[in-house]
C-alpha cells in the first residue's frame, strides 16, 4: 500500500534521554495503525514528531512520498494531519466552536469580524460527526471532561472536510477518559473515516487496538521492535513484544526484598476522592513495599497524592502509626512521617535554584535551625554524608540541583525524605526519565530503605518494576481495588495477570 | 453569545447578535451557582455601594452628581479598555502613567498653549493616540523580543515616559488656550460630557473587538493557554505586540483627554492613574491570571471605584482615609474573584 504518512529512520533525543531511536513508521491511506508500547517507550514523542510538535533529530517525514518538514501542529493540519492530544488542548475559557476552530477563524470572517451565526453553524457539522450534544456556543468549562475530549475528536475531525489531500489523524489514548458507549461510537467514527481518512492510534488496551487496527507497531526504549498486521497477532504476543524481557531478579534486587513485618504504618480504610478513587483499604506495613498497578485514569496517581497529603481524601479513614491522621496539606503528611517522591521531579520534587543541602534539608529545615538561624555547618555535613551514602555525583553539596544528571536528582529527592526521617515513602514513578544505571541505583536506595523499617507506595513507570520491586501489589481499575496479589520472591504474579486487572 | 460574564450576558447578546438572547439564558442557567455568584459580584458591589452612599448622601442621586460621576469615569474608562485586553493576556501593564503624561505634554505643546508657538488644534488627537500606540508597540516588542517579563518592560516604559515628559517641559506646565481641545471635555453632546461620549466609543470598540474579531479570540486563548493556542496556529508574538500597541493607543487617547480636562499639560499629569486603572479592572472581576473577564467586567470595575471615591467625597471621608479604603477595596475584589479551588499555589 503507498504510504500518505511515513517517517524514515527518525532519531530524537531529549537531555539524558533517547526519546526515538531510528525509528520508521508508516501509514497508508484509509490504514488503521495501532502504536502500542509500556509508558515510556517513545509513542508519544512518535506522534508529536508527526504533529510537527518535535522536530526529529536525525531522519525524514514523507508525506505522499514527499520529504517535508513539519513545523507545528498548525502546519500539520494544512497538510492534513491532525492530532488528539492525552493531555487535552481545550482551552476551558472559550466555547466550543471557538475551540474547534481556534486559529482557523478566517473562514468565517467578513470585513475582519468572526460571524459567530456561522462557525456555530459549522462547529454544529462537525459535532454531529462525534455524536456530541451540546450547543456549539457553550463554554468548554461547563462540559465533562468526556465531552471535552469528544470535542477535541471533533477539531481534528473539522479537518476531513477541509483539506483537498489525504487526510491522517493522529489518536494518543483517545479512549481512556471515555464510556464503552463512547468509545463504539469512536470506533464507528474511525470505520466511517477509513473511506477517506488514515488513523494512527495508541492505546495502552490491547484487545482494543487489535479490534480497530489494521497493522500494529510495538515500540519498546525509543524503538520500533514489532510489526505485524494485526489478523496475525495475539495479546500475549504482542505483549511479549511489549515488555521484551524476562523479569531480572537481580535488576530489581528481589534478593533484598524483605518480609514484611507485622507493625502496620499506614492504614486505609474505604478512602476515596470524587473523580479519583473510591473505597481503598489496605494496611501498609513496615519494610514492606505495596506496588499499585493501573493504567491512566484509574485513580492511582490521585491516590498517590492524598496519601501524601497534596489533595484532600472525600471519605474514609487514615490511620498513621495506629493514630487517626486527616491532612490538609501536604505538611501535615510531612510532619506525620509520609514522605512523597513525585513523578514530576523538576517541579515538585526539587527547587532546582536550590543547592544539593538546600534542597536535601528541605522537608526538616527546623532540625538544622537554631534560634531562627540555620545551622549551615550541621546542613552541611549532613549533606555531605547522604552524597556520600547515595553516591550522588556533584562536585559539592552546594552545587545547584538543576544541574545533576536526572538520576542524581531523584537521589536528593529520596536524601531529603530520609533527613526528614520519614517512615513512609509514597513513590510516584521514581524511575521515569532516569537513564538504565541510574535506575538501578534508586532501587538500590529503595531496598536500602526498606531494610531499615521504612515502608513504601511505589507507582511504577513500567509494569515489570512495579512487579520487581513490590511485596505486595493492588491493581486499580476505575478508582476501585480490582485486585491484590501477593509478590514474594519466587513468586511474583505474571504481567498478564495483572493487565487482566487492569482493563 | 458572551460568554464570560454572566449577568451582563443576556443584555450584550442583545446588543451585538440579537437573537441569541434565549440561548444565553439558558447558558446561565447551567453554570454552577458558585461561579454564577462570582460572575455577578461586581455588579452586585456596584449597587450595594449605590445604595449605601445614597442612604448617606441622597445628593447621589441628582442629575448633576450623574453627569459628574461619567466626565470623572470618562479617562479611567479609556485607559481599563487597554488595561484589559493585556490583563486577559495574563500579562500585566505598569506604564499607564508614563504613556499618558508622554502623550499629555505633547498634545499641550503641540495646541495652542503658553510655551511654543504649535497650534495644530484637534489633529492632535490622532498624534497623541498614535504616539501612545508607539510607546505601547515599545512594551510589545521589548517584552517579546527581550523576552522579559510584561512586568519589569512596562514598568521601565513608563518611567521612561514621565522621564520624558518632565525633560521636554523642564519640569514645568503648558497651559493649553485650544478651544476646540478644551471642548473634548468641556463640551456637551445631548445634554452629556463629550468625553463621556469618547469613552463610550471606546468601550463599544473594544467590545467589538473583543467578541467579533480574531485578535479578540485569540488574546483569550493566550491568556488561557499559550501552547495550545501555539499549537492552533495562533502568531503569539504578533498577537501580543499587538495587544501592547492597541492598548497604548488607548493610553494615548487618555492623554489628550487629560489635557482637555486640567487644560495644561505636565509630566505628573496622570498620577495615581495606574493603581486606578489595574483596581477597575480587577474589581470588575477580570482575572489576573489571564484567560477570563471581559471589558464589561472593566465598566463595571470603573464605576465601582469612581462610584466610591465620588461617595466617599459626598459623605466627607478624608482624602487619607479614602486612599486606605481604596487599597482595601482592591484585596476584597481579588478576595472575591478568585476561584481559589483550582489554585495550588499562591504567587
Amino acid at each position: 500500500m503507498e504510504p500518505v504518512l511515513e517517517i524514515k529512520g527518525v532519531s530524537k533525543s531529549f537531555p539524558g534521554v533517547k526519546a526515538l531511536q531510528d525509528v520508521s513508521f508508516s501509514v497508508g491511506k484509509g490504514e488503521v495503525v495501532g502504536l502500542i508500547g509500556e509508558n515510556g517507550a517513545g509513542k508519544s514523542t512518535l506522534l508529536k514528531v508527526l504533529n510537527g510538535i518535535y522536530q526529529p533529530d536525525v531522519g525524514g517525514v514523507f508525506v505522499d512520498g514527499a520529504p517535508v518538514r513539519i513545523t507545528s501542529p498548525r502546519d500539520a493540519f494544512d497538510k492534513g494531519i491532525a492530532m488528539v492530544f492525552q493531555e487535552q488542548l481545550i482551552l476551558p475559557n472559550l466555547t466550543v466552536a471557538e475551540n474547534i476552530f481556534l486559529g482557523r477563524e478566517e473562514e468565517f470572517l467578513r470585513y475582519g469580524l468572526i460571524s459567530k451565526s456561522r462557525m456555530n453553524a459549522a462547529a454544529a457539522v462537525e459535532l454531529r460527526k462525534v455524536h456530541l450534544n451540546v450547543h456549539p456556543g457553550k463554554r468548554c468549562a461547563d462540559l465533562t471532561f468526556a465531552d471535552r475530549q469528544m470535542v477535541e475528536i471533533a477539531k481534528a475531525l473539522s479537518l476531513d472536510s477541509r483539506i483537498k489531500g489525504d487526510v491522517t489523524i493522529l489518536l494518543d489514548e483517545p479512549t481512556s477518559v471515555l464510556e464503552k458507549k463512547e468509545i463504539d461510537l469512536l470506533f464507528g467514527i474511525i470505520n466511517d473515516l477509513k473511506q477517506r481518512a488514515s488513523i494512527v492510534f495508541i492505546s495502552h488496551r490491547l484487545e482494543e487496538v487489535l479490534a480497530i487496527s489494521d497493522r500494529v507497531y510495538v515500540m519498546r526504549d525509543g524503538k520500533v521492535i514489532f510489526e505485524t498486521p494485526a489478523k496475525s497477532a495475539t495479546i500475549k504476543a504482542l505483549h511479549q513484544h511489549m515488555v521484551g524481557r524476562q523479569l531480572h531478579h537481580e535488576y530489581y534486587r528481589e534478593a533484598r526484598q524483605t518480609a514484611a513485618t507485622a507493625v502496620p504504618v499506614l492504614e486505609a480504610q474505604g478512602l476515596a476522592k470524587r473523580g479519583g478513587f473510591s473505597n481503598v483499604s489496605f494496611t501498609l506495613h513496615e519494610g514492606e513495599i505495596i506496588g499499585i498497578a493501573g493504567v491512566i485514569g484509574s485513580g492511582r496517581e490521585d491516590l498517590a497524592k492524598c496519601l501524601a497529603g497534596h489533595k484532600p481524601v472525600d471519605a474514609g479513614i487514615l490511620k498513621i502509626g495506629g493514630k487517626l491522621a486527616s491532612f490538609r496539606a501536604a505538611h501535615d503528611a510531612t510532619a506525620r512521617g509520609i514522605g512523597f517522591v513525585p513523578s514530576e521531579r523538576k517541579i515538585e520534587g526539587l527547587v532546582a535554584s536550590f543547592s544539593v543541602a538546600e534542597n536535601m534539608t528541605l522537608a526538616a529545615l527546623p532540625k538544622f535551625v537554631s534560634g531562627g538561624i540555620i545551622r549551615f555547618a550541621d546542613e552541611k555535613k549532613t549533606a555531605d554524608d547522604w552524597v556520600a551514602q547515595l553516591k550522588i555525583k556533584t562536585p559539592s553539596t552546594a552545587t545547584m540541583v538543576g544541574s545533576l544528571s536526572g538520576g542524581n536528582q531523584q537521589k536528593v529527592v529520596l536524601a531529603k525524605w530520609r533527613v526528614a526521617g520519614v517512615r513512609v515513602v509514597i513513590l510516584d514513578h521514581p524511575t521515569r526519565g532516569i537513564d538504565v544505571g541510574a535506575k538501578e541505583d534508586v532501587y538500590e536506595l529503595i531496598r536500602d530503605m526498606t531494610a531499615e523499617g521504612l515502608a513504601v507506595v511505589l507507582l511504577g513507570d513500567t509494569l515489570d518494576e512495579v512487579i520487581g520491586m513490590s511485596s505486595r501489589i493492588l491493581v486499580m481499575r476505575d478508582g476501585e481495588i480490582a485486585a491484590t496479589f501477593d509478590a514474594a520472591p519466587g513468586k511474583k504474579p505474571t504481567q498478564v495477570e495483572l493487565v487482566e486487572h487492569m482493563v | 453569545m458572551l460568554r464570560r460574564l454572566g449577568c451582563l450576558r443576556p443584555a450584550a447578546s442583545f446588543l451585538l447578535v440579537g437573537t441569541e438572547t434565549a440561548l444565553s439564558r439558558a447558558l446561565v442557567k447551567t453554570i454552577p451557582l458558585q461561579s454564577r455568584w462570582r460572575d455577578l459580584a461586581p455588579v452586585a458591589v456596584l449597587v450595594a455601594l449605590c445604595i449605601l452612599i445614597t442612604a448617606f448622601s441622597p445628593n447621589f442621586l441628582s442629575i448633576s452628581n450623574f453627569i459628574g460621576l461619567l466626565n470623572s469615569s470618562a479617562i479611567p474608562m479609556v485607559l481599563c479598555m487597554g488595561a484589559t485586553f493585556i490583563i486577559l493576556m495574563g500579562s500585566i501593564d505598569l506604564s499607564v502613567e508614563g504613556i499618558v503624561a508622554v502623550s499629555a505634554v505633547l498634545v499641550s505643546l503641540l495646541v495652542e498653549n503658553d510655551t511654543t508657538s504649535y497650534s495644530i488644534g484637534l489633529l492632535a488627537v490622532p498624534v497623541a493616540i498614535l504616539v501612545g500606540g508607539a510607546m505601547g508597540f515599545l512594551n510589545g516588542f521589548l517584552h517579546v523580543k527581550l523576552k522579559t517579563p510584561s512586568f519589569m518592560t512596562t514598568l521601565g516604559v513608563g518611567f521612561a515616559g514621565i522621564g520624558i515628559a518632565t525633560t521636554v517641559l523642564g519640569g514645568f506646565t503648558a497651559r493649553i488656550s485650544d478651544q476646540s481641545v478644551r471642548f473634548l471635555s468641556l463640551g456637551r453632546v445631548l445634554g452629556l460630557p463629550v468625553a463621556a461620549w469618547i469613552a463610550c466609543g471606546a468601550v463599544l470598540l473594544s467590545l467589538l473587538v473583543q467578541e467579533r474579531t480574531r485578535l479578540g479570540r485569540w488574546l483569550y486563548a493566550i491568556g488561557a493557554d499559550e501552547i495550545t493556542a501555539g499549537y492552533a496556529g495562533i502568531p503569539i508574538e504578533k498577537t501580543r505586540i499587538l495587544i501592547f500597541t492597541v492598548a497604548g493607543l488607548f493610553y494615548g487617547l487618555a492623554g489628550v483627554m487629560s489635557v482637555a480636562q486640567f487644560g495644561q499639560g505636565h509630566a505628573l499629569i496622570a498620577q495615581g492613574r495606574l493603581f486606578t486603572t489595574v483596581t477597575a479592572v480587577v474589581v470588575g472581576g477580570t482575572a489576573l491570571s489571564g484567560g477570563v473577564g471581559s471589558v464589561l467586567n472593566s465598566v463595571i470595575g470603573v464605576f465601582i471605584v469612581t462610584i466610591l471615591a465620588n461617595g466617599m467625597i459626598l459623605m466627607g471621608v478624608p482624602p487619607y482615609v479614602q486612599q486606605g479604603v481604596q487599597g482595601l477595596l482592591i484585596i476584597v475584589a481579588v478576595t472575591l474573584a478568585l476561584d481559589r479551588t483550582r489554585l495550588d499555589v499562591v504567587k
